[in-house]
């Protein structure tokens, strides 16, 4: 369970980018968060996965109030929560199948292990043939599926994705959030920030929608 | 984790990385020949120490004028009978003027002690089992043979000891100071490496990395790097101590202390590297773990 409780964030002495958030998605559930882009998305989506702490209010994650977290817990509970970040964050250093186990790595997973997963998961992506390709190789399109790949491979509780839809044509805009679907459908519970409103209205999720900080329109979500 | 080729954190192409190598080596070169100084005095004065320690030397002076006193033979021989009915006394042997001629010739030619207006004084070696009260000892002999003095070498002795404490107490500075500096060098290169790779390592603590998982990619990289300085520090404290045990072997009458170093203690040597290597790590550790402390 995901609950924000009269939550706010500014960002050093500015203004408050988050004001009065406060929402509960129940496990296993699948919204979209929308927003004009400045809205507060992504700083709502740094709180959940635990970049920031809130300036106010609280926060529940995963059952766990975050507040009352040690600094030492925290790894734990962040490696439960999957990432896709707006501008993929992959290590241009390491090939897609070394990228896609990082989270495996950090967790302890034996290297054979981790490696026999991380190919059977870039192969569901489509990037069978891209094992040992560099980021900086790859298309827009294909370092997406592998930030995708990296951020579902130890298959988390929690996953959020900023903008997933950003940087790719509307067909493999749609294919992404269909394999999102697929993870929702295994139980995982999904939170996918975009502002691409014809691509989301083909699928029957809620939506939490922000506006200059306020969490406005609820649609499906408890309140 | 820590024999991993690749690291999650790209510190291999960083230039620190280069310079750390150099830094470690020149630190490691100068600990070397430190710690081979210090071995070196050690094991000269231990020598010098175990062949004097039980010895006396009996020295009976001449005493040219002094008609009131047994001429010089019989002060030996009334010496060497008081020695050799000391108990604890195990060997009292007069060193024969040829002996003597020997001992001056370094400082005053090989003729000098032939010369018949020199005052040459006799000297007895005594050889002790530990136990003797020397300064009873030595007031018998005066009463028995005028001029006579006893030399237990007490003062040369703690002379000899102080010196080789100095040299090891200045080596031991010598690698504290050069430890201090390795150190600031390892947290200028952590630091560095931190700042260069600052996004990489906060994706890995935002993907759930423990602050150990990162510090090790840090120990790891600084341990090889360690590793090979030191190595390559001490190759070059091991030729410079060849050259100059080379350089040593040509002098005549040397005084210097002798350069030759036994096999166990090359192998000494091989504490600074692993020393360095230790420290290095350990220090990369607590500067990444304490830099990582500012992260939510």
């Amino acid at each position: 369970m995901i609950r924000f409780e009269n939550v706010g964030l500014r960002y050093g002495t500015g203004t408050e980018v988050l004001r009065d958030v406060s929402f509960t998605l129940a496990p296993g559930s699948y919204h979209f968060l929308t927003g004009a882009s400045g809205a507060g998305k992504s700083s709502l989506l740094k709180l959940m996965y635990l970049a920031h702490r809130p300036s106010r209010g609280l926060i529940t994650l995963l059952g766990r109030d975050v507040a009352r977290l040690k600094r030492t817990e925290l790894p734990a509970l962040r490696r439960q929560i999957g990432v896709v970040f707006q501008d993929f964050q992959l290590l241009d250093h390491l090939s897609a199948l070394d990228n896609v186990a990082l989270p495996l790595r950090m967790a302890g997973v034996a290297e054979d292990d981790a490696m026999e997963h991380c190919v059977e998961i870039l192969k569901w992506v489509g990037l069978g043939n891209h094992l040992q390709a560099k980021p900086s190789t790859l298309s827009g399109g294909q370092q997406q599926r592998v930030a995708i790949a990296r951020a579902v491979i130890n298959r988390p509780r929690l996953l959020l994705a900023d903008e997933p839809t950003g940087n790719v044509d509307d067909g493999i805009g749609m294919r992404l959030l269909y394999l999102f679907e697929e993870l929702y459908k295994l139980g995982t519970t999904v939170v996918i920030a975009t502002h691409n409103e014809a691509l989301i209205r083909r699928f029957d999720h809620p939506h939490l929608h922000l506006d200059q900080g306020r969490l406005h329109l609820l649609s499906g979500a408890a309140a | 984790m820590l024999l991993r080729k690749q690291y999650d954190v790209p510190l291999a192409r960083d230039p620190s990385s280069r310079f750390l190598v150099w830094i470690t080596l020149l630190m490691s070169y100068l600990a070397a020949l430190a710690l081979a100084g210090a071995l070196l005095v050690g094991e000269m004065a231990a020598r010098w120490d175990s062949g004097l320690a039980g010895g006396l030397t009996v020295q009976i002076a001449p005493l040219p004028g002094r008609t009131d006193v047994p001429p010089l033979t019989a002060r030996v021989e009334a010496a060497l009978t008081v020695l050799r009915a000391t108990p604890g006394v195990t060997r009292a042997d007069p060193l024969g003027t040829d002996d003597a001629a020997r001992l001056l010739e370094p400082w005053l030619g090989p003729d000098a002690a032939k010369d018949p207006s020199l005052p040459v004084p006799r000297l007895i070696d005594v050889v002790t089992d530990g136990t003797v009260d020397t300064p009873q000892l030595a007031r018998r002999l005066e009463s028995a043979a005028p001029g006579a003095t006893l030399d237990d070498h007490a003062a040369w002795l703690a002379d000899l000891r102080a010196f080789a404490r100095s040299v090891v107490l200045a080596a031991l500075g010598i690698v504290a100071v050069v430890s201090g500096a390795a150190v600031l060098a390892v947290v200028f290169a952590v630091r560095a490496g931190l700042a260069i790779h600052h996004n990489v390592v906060q994706l890995l603590h935002l993907m759930g990395a423990t602050d150990r998982y990162v510090s090790r990619q840090f120990e790891s990289h600084v341990l090889g790097l360690s590793l090979r300085g030191g190595l390559a520090g001490v190759a070059l404290a091991a030729a410079t101590l060849l050259g100059l045990q080379h350089a040593a072997e040509g002098l005549r009458a040397s005084l210097l202390p002798d350069m030759n170093m036994a096999p166990w203690q090359w192998a000494t040597l091989l504490v600074v590297p692993a020393a360095a290597a230790l420290l290095a790590v350990g220090t990369a550790r607590a500067t990444v773990l304490r830099t990582l402390e500012a992260l939510p």
